[in-house]
């Protein structure tokens, strides 16, 4: 993507025919040119029309969601409907608690996963590399086939129906450890020899040297989590009994069960749940595309 | 090392010991009783524990082509520069971002048989007989892979985009140089390139397939009937629903020795093509 943006000839936002390239376009790259462009355009529609038809939904009259034929746009745009789901809804305790433990989860996952991370790819410890193994080999091992040990040992101990269940649940994944050691494995290890030279300590090579340089990297492992966490909807339905430790999936999952026929609401409550991970997509964009293509883990 | 401690207790400890309560009698109350092979022989005898198996096969046996296919096409597509790529690559991997509580409800709307976009659009194009979709045994497993392969294809189509990086530019234009034209360079050039990642992929995919259960629970709860039923759903209603802890843990051995099996055997025969 990056290419894309240095690329001078491509000016963004121009409209208008091409600019005429230096290199002669002949009829055959001018018609594969065009069917790649109606061919995407199409996909995109395909792929990008649910969530358009969810955001127009949630404005209208629920009497106007399902109508044949189809309208697309409501009649009187109801933007009350986002006023009166925070009275239909628990909204703010499910959006509280889902920050709280997005939060939580991303920032304990970062420590801890980069931490150990180090420790795989820096610290000669005997076993180190079948230790290793044995953590990517659980990320191949799913989690429904061992969501009932796990679900027993932690209600065993008191943890079911708390929050910090699904914090211990989330922060400790192999897939960060993974992720960072893929790339502290690329830092030239003279970096840390020559730092160790010159008296720095084991940690001090750490946070003086490594934990600068691996600022995407981080950046790409906290915007995973923090998607991971909060669009999770087994853990909490596993664990969190309590309708006010409930998250914004569980909630909006109930909500759906309770009012079926209330389909603007119901769109309404989706569109909350989808927003801020737009938000965070938006702005992280590039570290989503480069988390998943140097781990090519998630999930 | 907190993160090690954390895996040990509550990723590898319950791995292992699944395989102990797998053998045992375990409801809500009271402790594990080892039965032995008892569990087992219920298994065999269980005739929703074999619909949950083929749907899963099922399941696995449409989304996990398709979905390859999809995502490697459109890698294809848009790997090469041109105006407005990062848009569509957005576009395409959104989806697998999205809270899927909410994706699974619009589908539903959208799929909701008489004033359904879909079926509107079905019926536009001229079709009579359109399918009830989610309302109907038949059509409510290929409504779920629909909408598994609209998810997942943009997330697997990074991992492709990532492995058409570490492919040599300049096979392509030696190739280009040779009079190939674009398809020819796709298979003499891009695939034999991409093959560790179409491994990786297909490894990925599967089990991905196989496990799948938060889209099934909650587009369709497994039905109508059992229909959609999958095996992690049939783990998660014997566990979590009747609290008849022993026997979901001998299903989730099943889902864990078929995860492995396969992935041994992809393992195996790649290693086997390479040479």
């Amino acid at each position: 993507m990056t290419q894309l943006a240095s690329r001078p000839a491509a000016a963004p936002g121009t409209s208008g025919p091409a600019p005429l390239r230096t290199a002669p376009m002949t009829p055959q790259t001018v018609l594969s040119r065009t069917v790649r462009y109606v061919l995407l355009s199409l996909i995109s529609v395909v792929v990008l029309t649910p969530f358009a038809w969810m955001a127009l939904s949630s404005l209208k009259r629920n009497n106007e969601v399902f109508t044949a034929p189809i309208t697309w746009f409501p009649d009187e745009w109801q933007w009350h409907n986002y006023i009166d789901i925070w009275t239909k809804a628990d909204m703010s305790t499910w959006l509280g608690n889902t920050i709280f433990l997005s939060v939580t989860v991303t920032a304990l996952q970062v420590l801890t996963g980069s931490f150990a991370a180090y420790g795989f790819s820096r610290i000669r410890f005997p076993g180190r590399d079948a230790l290793f193994l044995v953590y990517i080999g659980t990320i191949a091992v799913p989690w429904q086939a061992y969501m009932i040990p796990q679900f027993k040992l932690l209600s065993e101990v008191g943890l079911a129906d708390t929050r910090l269940s699904i914090i211990l649940l989330q922060a400790f994944s192999a897939f960060g450890v993974f992720l960072m050691k893929q790339f502290y494995d690329t830092v030239p290890e003279e970096l840390s020899e020559s730092a160790r030279i010159d008296g720095l300590t084991e940690f001090g090579i750490y946070r003086r040297i490594m934990l600068p340089l691996s600022v995407p990297s981080i950046s790409a492992l906290a915007i995973l989590t923090f998607t991971n966490t909060w669009n999770d909807y087994m853990g909490p339905l596993i664990y969190l009994r309590s309708p006010d430790l409930w998250t914004i999936q569980l909630g909006l999952k109930t909500f759906i069960g309770q009012y079926n026929a209330d389909y603007a609401a119901i769109m309404t409550g989706s569109v909350l749940s989808v927003l801020p991970i737009a938000v965070v997509f938006a702005l992280g964009q590039k570290y989503f595309v480069q988390g998943i293509a140097s781990s090519g883990l998630k999930g | 090392m907190p993160n090690f401690l954390g895996f040990v207790l509550l990723t590898l400890g319950p791995v292992l010991a699944l395989f102990y309560i797998a053998f045992t009698k375990w409801s809500a109350f009271g402790s594990p009783q080892f039965t032995g092979l008892e569990n087992f022989e219920r298994l065999i005898g269980d005739k929703i524990f074999w619909t949950s198996f083929g749907n899963t096969l099922y399941y696995s046996a449409i989304h996990i082509p398709v979905t390859f296919v999809v995502s490697l096409s459109l890698a294809l597509l848009l790997n090469e520069k041109m105006r407005g790529r990062a848009f569509f690559r957005s576009a395409a991997f959104f989806p697998y971002f999205t809270s899927i509580v909410a994706v699974a409800q619009v589908w539903n709307m959208l799929f909701s048989p008489e004033f359904g976009p879909v079926n509107q659009l079905l019926r536009f194009i001229g079709l009579e007989n359109t399918p009830d979709w989610v309302a109907s045994s038949t059509w409510a497993m290929p409504a779920v892979i629909i909408v598994g392969i609209w998810r997942d294809a943009g997330y697997f189509m990074l991992l492709f985009l990532a492995g058409l990086q570490s492919i040599n530019p300049e096979l392509h234009e030696a190739a280009k140089m040779d009079g190939a034209n674009w398809l020819e360079r796709i298979f003499n050039v891009t695939i034999p390139g991409l093959r560790p990642t179409m491994f990786f992929v297909t490894v990925m995919l599967t089990i991905n397939s196989f496990k799948v259960l938060d889209l099934i629970l909650v587009m369709t709860g497994g039905g109508p009937g059992n229909s959609t039923l999958v095996l992690s759903q049939y783990i998660y209603r014997m566990g979590f629903e009747r609290n008849d802890f022993g026997y979901a843990s001998t299903i989730s051995v099943v889902l864990f020795a078929l995860c492995m099996v396969v992935t041994i055997i992809q393992f195996a025969y790649n290693r086997r093509a390479e040479k």
